[in-house]
C-alpha cells in the first residue's frame, strides 16, 4: 500500500508516495536523494542512521515517516547553512574525527543535539550522548576532541 | 613533529575528502543510482554442510517484478580464491555448500524488497553432510571431507620451518618455558556493509564499482571467474567504509551482480545485510598455540620453538599467508637466534576467515608477550627492562632471514615507560588495579604479491598542465586511513605547492596505473614511493622549462609557496602555474609514471615469501585496567602507546590510525568473538558482537617515534596495524598484575576471570586458558640455517632527499 507523505526535511517541504512500511532512513535515501544518512544495522542498533526530528536523534532505521508529517526532520545535508560549515563539522575535519566517514553524520547530528541541551559539556557528558554511536576506525578519541572544540568555538561564537 | 626543511610532510593538516565526509557527500557503493537499475539479492544456505540435489527457480521467476534468476550453472564453471594455491570457491554453489551463507542462487528486481521475496520462493533440496564445527571434528572425521585438496584430511595447511637448532638453545638455557594460548576469533564490524553495483554494457564491457580493499585482484579475478578478457572489464574502487581486511576477497554478490547485468542488460546494485557481512566473515582466524621458549638467567632469548593450528573455516582464502603470518614476525621484535615454527590451518563448516589488521599476528604477538611477561616473573625480572636486552639489532637479519632496518623499539619502550609511570605503578597499584605491557613490529607493506610477477607493486601517473592544475592517479584506495590524502601530501612537498592543488583519483582501472591494494600497510610506502618517484620526474621536466627562462641551471631551482624559484635568490622566479606552462611547451603533455617495488629480500626456502618487508613499525604499549572481583569486569582505564613510525606525514593521521587500532585491540581483547553454535553464527547483529563503544574506550596517550627509515616515502613506516598487536597482551599482562589472575585466552570476558579467580581461591593455578592440543603430526621441518645477525643487505639508497 502506497501512502502520499508531506516531510519538512531540511527546511524544505517534500512530497513522496512511497509504500507505507517503508522507514524513514530508506525515505530519505531511496525516494528524496539524501544519502548522506547511511545505515549499518537496520535493526536500531549502531547509530549510524540517526537524523534528527525536531532537534532530538533519531534512529531513522525505525523510524515511520508517515507518523513524522509536520516534524523537522534534519539530515547530515541540512548542517552547513549557505555553504557555510556547521562548528561539528569544521571541528570534525580539522581534527581528523572523520576516517571511513561512514558513521560521521550520525555522529555529527547526536552530537548537534547534545550541544543545543548541553553548550558546555565534560569529555563523560560527550561519552555518554555519544554511546550508542558505534565507530570502528577513530577509537573515538578525535571525535571526542572535536565535539569539545565545536562546544568551544560555539560558547566563543554566541558569547 | 614538524621540521622546518619541509612545508606540507609532518603538519597535522586535514585530509583532503575531510569536506567531503562531515556533510555527507563521499558517495559510498550504496549510494550510487544508475537509470533502469535493478536490485539484487542472494540466497544463501541455511546448512553448514550440505550436498545440493536440486534447484527449482521457476516461481521466483514467476513473481512479478523479477528480472532474472540465476544459479550457478549459469556461471562458468570454474573455482577462484585470493591466493592462486588456494582456487576453491565459487560465487554460487553447484555441488555442495559448505558453511551456513553460502550463496546457492541470485535475483534481480525491480527493487531489494521483491528480490528478497524472489529468492525466498526458490526452492533447494539439500541433502545434509555431517557439519565439521571445530579443529577437533575437522581432524577427527577424516572420513568426512569438506574439500578434496591440501596436505591431508581437512588440512588446508601444514607447514614446518626450522632455523637452527632449538633443541640444542633449550638444552644451554637457564629457563625453558611452554605455554599454550587459545585466541579467539573475531571480525571486521566495518560499519558499511559490502556493496556493489554492475553495468555490463551493450558493447560488451564490464563495469564493476565495489566496496573493495582491491580493486586490482577484483579486477584479475573476475576475468576468470566471468571467463571474459581482462581488458574488457573496469573496476571502479568506491570509497571504503570502513575495511580493516574485510573486503579484501572478490566476493559472491560482486560476481552474481556481473552476471546479473549481463543477463538483464541493466546496472545492477547488491548491498548486503548487516547479518550477511558476519557470515561473509574472512576475519580474525581462532588460533591454538604452543610456545616454547630458553631464556638465559637475564633474560635473553636463547630460542623459540612455535606451533599453530588454526581455525580456517570453509575456504582457503588468504589462508596459507594466515598460517605462515602466524610464525613469521616473532623474530623481527626480539632478538631469536634459533628460531622452529610449525604450523596447520584446518577446514571448517564455518564462515571463512583470512585477513584482519594484523592479519596472522596478533595471536602468536599475544602469545608471544603474555608468555616474557610470566618469564619475566620467573627470573625477577622487569618485564619492560627484559624486553629491552632483547631488543632485535637495527640493519640486520633474523633467524628466519627477514631484514630489519631501522629499529625504534627501546625508544618506544623508554617513551611509555615514562609517560605511564610504570616503575612506580607496576606491582604497586591497589588491589584490583593493574598495568601491563607489551611490544611488537609489524610489515610496511608485504615484500611480495599475492601472485609472482615482476611487475611494479604500485603505480601512480603524476598529470599536470596549463591550468595549473595537478592530478595524481593511483590505482589505491582509501579505505579511510587517509592514503589518497598521503599522496596529495608526498606530491605538494615535492612540487611546493598545497595539498588543496592536488586532486587525486583512486583506483579505476580504466584510467589509474595498478596498485595491489589497502593490505599489509603498503599504500603510504609503495604508492608513496611510486608518488615522490611521478612527481621528481615531473619537477624536473618543469625545473629544465623554468631553468632555461630564468637563465640559470635546473639544480639552483627550488619550490615551494607555489613558485618556482632560484634558490639561492628567491626573488628570481614564477609562480608554478606559469612553470608547467613553460614545462608543456618544452615537453608537451605533462602526464609522468612512477613505480615502485619493494626489494627482493625474500628468504630462499618456501614460505620465504611471507614476512619480507622493506621496513617494520614499531610498538610499546602499557595498559592500566580496573578489575572488578566480584563481577569479573574488566575496564581500561588508561592505555599509553609509542610508535615507530619512522617519520610521521601527518600526525594526526598517525594517531588516528594508532588510536582506532588501540580500540579494536581492547575489543579484541575483552570482548569480541565470532562464535557458532550449530553451524549458525550466534550473535550476528552489531547489539550481541559487542564491540567497544565510547564508554569502553578509555583516553589513550599516542607517542610518536621517528628513525627515518631509508625505504619510506621520506623516511616513513606504516601505522594502520602494528599498534593494534601489543594491546591485547598488554590488557591480559595488566590482569595479572591487578589480581594476579593469568587468562591466557581471548576474549577475556568475566566470566573467565571470576573462573580464575575461583581457581586461585581454591589454592590452585589462577588461570584460565586452554590446556590440550590437538594431536597432529606436523611434516618434517625445512631446515634453513638460521640467518641471526647476518648484516642487511640491499638496504635502499634514499632516493628522494630528506
Amino acid at each position: 500500500m502506497k501512502v502520499q507523505l508531506t516531510l519538512t526535511v531540511n527546511g524544505e517541504t517534500r512530497d513522496a508516495v512511497v509504500a507505507a512500511h517503508k522507514t524513514l532512513l530508506e525515505v530519505l535515501r531511496e525516494d528524496l536523494g539524501l544519502t548522506g544518512t547511511k545505515h549499518g544495522c537496520e535493526l536500531g542498533e549502531c547509530g549510524t542512521c540517526t537524523v534528527l526530528v525536531d532537534g532530538e536523534p533519531v534512529l531513522s532505521c525505525l523510524a515511520l515517516p508517515v507518523e513524522l508529517q509536520g516534524r523537522q526532520i534534519k539530515t547530515v545535508e541540512g548542517m552547513a547553512e549557505g555553504g557555510r560549515l556547521h562548528p561539528l563539522q569544521q571541528a570534525f575535519a580539522e581534527l581528523g574525527a572523520a576516517q571511513c566517514g561512514y558513521c560521521t553524520p550520525g555522529i555529527l547530528l547526536t552530537a548537534e543535539a547534545l550541544l543545543h541541551d548541553t553548550p558546555a559539556p565534560s569529555r563523560d557528558q560527550v561519552r555518554l550522548a555519544l554511546a550508542g554511536n558505534l565507530c570502528r576506525c577513530t577509537g573515538y578519541t578525535k571525535i571526542l576532541d572535536a565535539v569539545e572544540l565545536a562546544a568551544l568555538r560555539m560558547k566563543g561564537a554566541s558569547a | 613533529m614538524t621540521n622546518g626543511k619541509f612545508s606540507v610532510i609532518g603538519q597535522s593538516l586535514p585530509k583532503i575528502d575531510a569536506w567531503a565526509k562531515v556533510t555527507g557527500e563521499t558517495r559510498f557503493a550504496d549510494d550510487l543510482v544508475l537509470p533502469r537499475m535493478a536490485y539484487a539479492k542472494l540466497l544463501r544456505s541455511p546448512h553448514a554442510h550440505a550436498l545440493i540435489k536440486r534447484i527449482d527457480t521457476s516461481r521466483a521467476r514467476a513473481l512479478p517484478g523479477v528480472h532474472a534468476v540465476i544459479t550457478g550453472h549459469d556461471l562458468p564453471r570454474v573455482k577462484f580464491g585470493i591466493l592462486p594455491v588456494s582456487q576453491d570457491e565459487e560465487a554460487l554453489c553447484v555441488e555442495k555448500v559448505r558453511m551456513v551463507g553460502d550463496a546457492v542462487a541470485a535475483v534481480a528486481a525491480v527493487d531489494e524488497e521483491t528480490a528478497e521475496r524472489a529468492a525466498r520462493l526458490i526452492e533447494v533440496e539439500y541433502e545434509p553432510l555431517k557439519p565439521l564445527m571445530s579443529i577437533q571434528e575437522a581432524l577427527g572425521n577424516p572420513d568426512v571431507r569438506i574439500h578434496e585438496y591440501g596436505d591431508g584430511p581437512n588440512i588446508h595447511k601444514a607447514v614446518a620451518l626450522q632455523f637452527g637448532d632449538v633443541e640444542a638453545a633449550f638444552d644451554g638455557s637457564h629457563l625453558v618455558r611452554e605455554d599454550v594460548f587459545f585466541f579467539e576469533g573475531n571480525t571486521h564490524l566495518p560499519m558499511e556493509q559490502h556493496a556493489a553495483v554492475a553495468h555490463w554494457g551493450p558493447d560488451g564491457k564490464l563495469t564493476l564499482w565495489s566496496s573493495t580493499q582491491t580493486p586490482h585482484y577484483v579486477h584479475r579475478l573476475l576475468g576468470k571467474i566471468l571467463d571474459v578478457p581482462q581488458a574488457h572489464i573496469r573496476v571502479v574502487a568506491a570509497p571504503v567504509g570502513g575495511g580493516f581486511g574485510g573486503k579484501l576477497d572478490p566476493f559472491a554478490h560482486e560476481i552474481a551482480a556481473c552476471k546479473l547485468s549481463q543477463v538483464t542488460g541493466r546496472p545492477v546494485k547488491i548491498a548486503l545485510t548487516r547479518e550477511e557481512v558476519f557470515y561473509v566473515h574472512r576475519g580474525r582466524h581462532p588460533v591454538l598455540m604452543w610456545i616454547k621458549t630458553g631464556f638465559t638467567t637475564d633474560g635473553a632469548i636463547t630460542g623459540m620453538h612455535f606451533r599453530s593450528w588454526l581455525d580456517g573455516g570453509a575456504y582457503g582464502s588468504y589462508g596459507v599467508a594466515s598460517t605462515f603470518y602466524t610464525g613469521a614476525l616473532q623474530t623481527v621484535t626480539y632478538k631469536i637466534p634459533v628460531y622452529k615454527f610449525e604450523g596447520a590451518r584446518i577446514f571448517t563448516n564455518k564462515p571463512p576467515c583470512g585477513p584482519k589488521r594484523g592479519h596472522g599476528t596478533p595471536q602468536p604477538r599475544f602469545a608471544m608477550e603474555c608468555q616474557i611477561d610470566k618469564a619475566a616473573e620467573q627470573l625477577g625480572l622487569d618485564p619492560a627492562e627484559m624486553r629491552r636486552r632483547n631488543l632485535a639489532e637495527p640493519f640486520t637479519k633474523t633467524a628466519n632471514h627477514l631484514t630489519v632496518s631501522t629499529m625504534g623499539l627501546g625508544e618506544c619502550i623508554d617513551r611509555v615507560v615514562e609517560a605511564s609511570g610504570w616503575r612506580e605503578k607496576r606491582g604497586k597499584l591497589p588491589p584490583g588495579r593493574g598495568i601491563g605491557m607489551a611490544c611488537s613490529s609489524y610489515l610496511t607493506g608485504a615484500g611480495t604479491a599475492i601472485y609472482w610477477n615482476d611487475m611494479p607493486h604500485s603505480g601512480v601517473v603524476v598529470r599536470a598542465d596549463r591550468s595549473g592544475l595537478v592530478a595524481v592517479l593511483c590505482g589505491a584506495t582509501d579505505i579511510g586511513q587517509g592514503s589518497d590524502s598521503v599522496l596529495a601530501y608526498l606530491v605538494a612537498e615535492v612540487l611546493g605547492i598545497e595539498p588543496m592543488d592536488i586532486r587525486v583519483h583512486p583506483a579505476d582501472t580504466d584510467l589509474t596505473p595498478v596498485d595491489l591494494g589497502s593490505y599489509s600497510s603498503r599504500v603510504t610506502l609503495m604508492a608513496g614511493n611510486a608518488a615522490i618517484q611521478a612527481t621528481m620526474r615531473l619537477r624536473e621536466r618543469i625545473f629544465e622549462a623554468a631553468a632555461k627562462k630564468l637563465a640559470v641551471t635546473p639544480d639552483r631551482l627550488a619550490a615551494r609557496g607555489r613558485r618556482v624559484f632560484v634558490a639561492d635568490d628567491p626573488e628570481k622566479g614564477m609562480s608554478f602555474a606559469e612553470a608547467v606552462v613553460l614545462g608543456e611547451s618544452m615537453h608537451g603533455v605533462l602526464a609522468v609514471p612512477g613505480s615502485y617495488a619493494p626489494p627482493k629480500r625474500a628468504g630462499k626456502y618456501k614460505g620465504g615469501g611471507v614476512g619480507p618487508s622493506p621496513c617494520y613499525s614499531y610498538s610499546a604499549c602499557v595498559v592500566e585496567v580496573d578489575v572488578d572481583p566480584e563481577t569479573g569486569d574488566v575496564k581500561p582505564a588508561e592505555v599509553w602507546i609509542a610508535h615507530d613510525i619512522g617519520r610521521s606525514l601527518n600526525p594526526l593521521l598517525v594517531e588516528g590510525q594508532v588510536e582506532g587500532s588501540i580500540y579494536m585491540g581492547l575489543g579484541e581483547a575483552l570482548m569480541e568473538e565470532q562464535v557458532f553454535r550449530k553451524g549458525v553464527h550466534k550473535i550476528p547483529s552489531m547489539l550481541e558482537y559487542k564491540s567497544p563503544t565510547t564508554l569502553e574506550t578509555p583516553e589513550i596517550h599516542t607517542i610518536l617515534v621517528e628513525t627515518d627509515d631509508p625505504e619510506g616515502p621520506f623516511g616513513a613506516k606504516e601505522a594502520g596495524q602494528g599498534p593494534l598487536l601489543p594491546v591485547i597482551p598488554a590488557v591480559a599482562n595488566a590482569i595479572y598484575d591487578a589480581v594476579g589472575a593469568r587468562i591466557d585466552e581471548t576474549p577475556i570476558s568475566p566470566d573467565k576471570v571470576l573462573k580464575a579467580l575461583e581457581l586461585g581461591r581454591q589454592g590452585k593455578v589462577a588461570r584460565v586458558g586452554p590446556d590440550k592440543l590437538p594431536l597432529f603430526k606436523f611434516p618434517e621441518p625445512r631446515a634453513v640455517e638460521s640467518a641471526f645477525g647476518q648484516p642487511a643487505e640491499n638496504i635502499a639508497e634514499r632516493p628522494f632527499g630528506s
